[in-house]
This record gives structure tokens, C-alpha cells and sequence, in this order.
């Protein structure tokens, strides 16, 4: 797993790719949270995500509820098929605001 | 059933995963699986191995996590067997998916993905042992 995180437009965008799974989960899970102290708005790009595993899906859950207690916006953008298949697996894809585009999230 | 279409047995750590999963995707494509369908059998065994890591052997144990693949017609049988002190099966159960909060999603993906997945005795020297099965035509 490979991450980058930058500001865009008032926003964070934690971009990650490869393969979130337990091995790489704590470091996703570190930097979505430092995210989420930095920043009202995060918005996660998902796109290069070849597998995310439950793991992977709890850093993202946790990060979300940090933001959502603050009063931040939390947001999936580009989350692509592989993604999203463990999201409606796991019943969360009705939970997170999902952009189809990083430009539709901005 | 004939040979296995997978036999492994690797060390219970976070970084023996991905090429477990690499393994188990290639067997399961092999034996006619859809992309889409592989996916999701490479999840449900990496959650079950998650769950022997974090669970069976947990923090302080170290240990091995045995794998195997038989296809039994239109069924793929999956056995993964740990070396671990048994566990309290009842333990083992989907929570509650209305509760959105981190953690506990594994046992529910195996759940979803597998049409069978159910704890049976293990063979002796063995901790425990999960029998899933999917059914793929």
C-alpha cells in the first residue's frame, strides 16, 4: 500500500493504492485519522485500491466517526469496483457519502 | 474429490497474507471461478486467516495456519486449520451490522461470501478447524 496526502481546494484528499489489508491497515488508519485532526473536510480517494480488507474498512469506519463527531465532512471518492464490493458486503456503502469523482467531492 | 487444488500451510503473520491471497485467487480461477466470484472467496479466506491471527493465536502466540482447496463438483470446500489452543466457537458470530462502528466485520464476510462455514472437530495436534464451502455453478 501507497499513500499521498495534499490539500485541494480547502479539502485533504488521502489518496491510497495497492492493497489495504492487515498488514498496511495501521498505517491507513494513522494517517486517516491525522487527516481528520487537520481538517474539517477529508476526502479519500480509493481509486488504485486493489483490496481492502475488514481491516482496512475499520480505519476507514473509525476515521469517518471521528470526523462525523467533530462536525467534519468524511467522504469516499472514486471508490472503485473491487472497493466498493467489500463496502455493500460489509453494509457500509449506504453509510459513507461516496463521490464518483474527486471533482464531484470538492 | 480429487487432489487439492491448494495446500498450504504458512506461518500465522500479517505478512504472509497477500501471497496466501495470491495463491488462493489462482486456484480458485483455475478451477473456473469468475473474477468477481474469486474476489470475493480471497476475501472470506483472508478474513477466517485474519481471525486465526488476531484470535486463535492472538498477540503472544506464534503458530502456523494450514489451508486447503478441494473442488467437489459444482463446490469449492475450503479447510483452514490453525495449531492454536481451541477457541470458544459460540464466540465466533456476526454482529450486528446496524451498529456502524470499527472492527467485528470479518465473521460477517465470510458469512456472506461462503454458503456453508462451520467450526468442525479437529483432527488430533490440530487447534481448531473451519470448514467453508461455495458453491460456484
Amino acid at each position: 500500500m501507497e499513500h499521498t496526502v495534499r490539500e485541494e481546494s480547502g479539502a485533504l484528499v488521502a489518496c491510497f493504492t495497492g492493497e489495504i489489508d492487515l498488514e498496511h491497515s495501521p498505517t491507513a488508519r494513522k494517517v486517516l485519522l491525522d487527516c481528520v485532526d487537520k481538517s474539517s473536510k477529508v476526502l479519500v480517494d480509493l481509486s488504485g485500491v486493489e483490496y481492502i480488507d475488514s481491516s482496512g474498512v475499520a480505519s476507514l469506519v473509525e476515521a469517518f466517526q471521528k470526523a462525523k463527531k467533530s462536525g467534519g465532512e468524511f467522504a469516499l471518492v472514486s471508490v472503485n469496483d473491487a472497493a466498493l464490493r467489500v463496502l455493500e458486503l460489509a453494509r457500509l456503502d449506504k453509510v459513507f457519502t461516496i463521490h464518483a469523482t474527486l471533482a464531484e467531492g470538492l | 474429490m480429487g487432489a487439492p487444488l491448494l495446500d498450504l500451510r504458512f506461518p500465522a503473520r500479517a505478512t504472509e497474507l497477500k501471497p496466501a491471497r495470491h495463491a488462493v485467487k489462482e486456484a480458485v480461477r483455475g478451477a473456473g471461478c469468475s473474477e468477481a466470484v474469486a474476489r470475493d472467496i480471497v476475501l472470506a479466506l483472508d478474513e477466517a486467516c485474519q481471525n486465526v491471527i488476531r484470535y486463535a493465536y492472538g498477540p503472544e502466540r506464534a503458530g502456523d495456519i494450514g489451508l486447503t482447496i478441494e473442488q467437489a463438483g459444482d463446490q469449492l470446500v475450503f479447510v483452514l486449520t490453525d495449531w492454536a489452543p481451541p477457541i470458544d466457537r459460540e464466540s465466533v458470530q456476526p454482529r450486528d451490522l446496524d451498529d456502524v462502528r470499527p472492527g467485528g466485520l470479518g465473521t460477517h464476510l465470510i458469512r456472506e461470501v461462503m454458503d456453508q462455514a462451520d467450526f468442525v472437530d479437529p483432527p488430533s495436534g490440530c487447534g481448531n478447524v473451519l470448514r467453508m464451502v461455495r458453491q460456484i455453478a
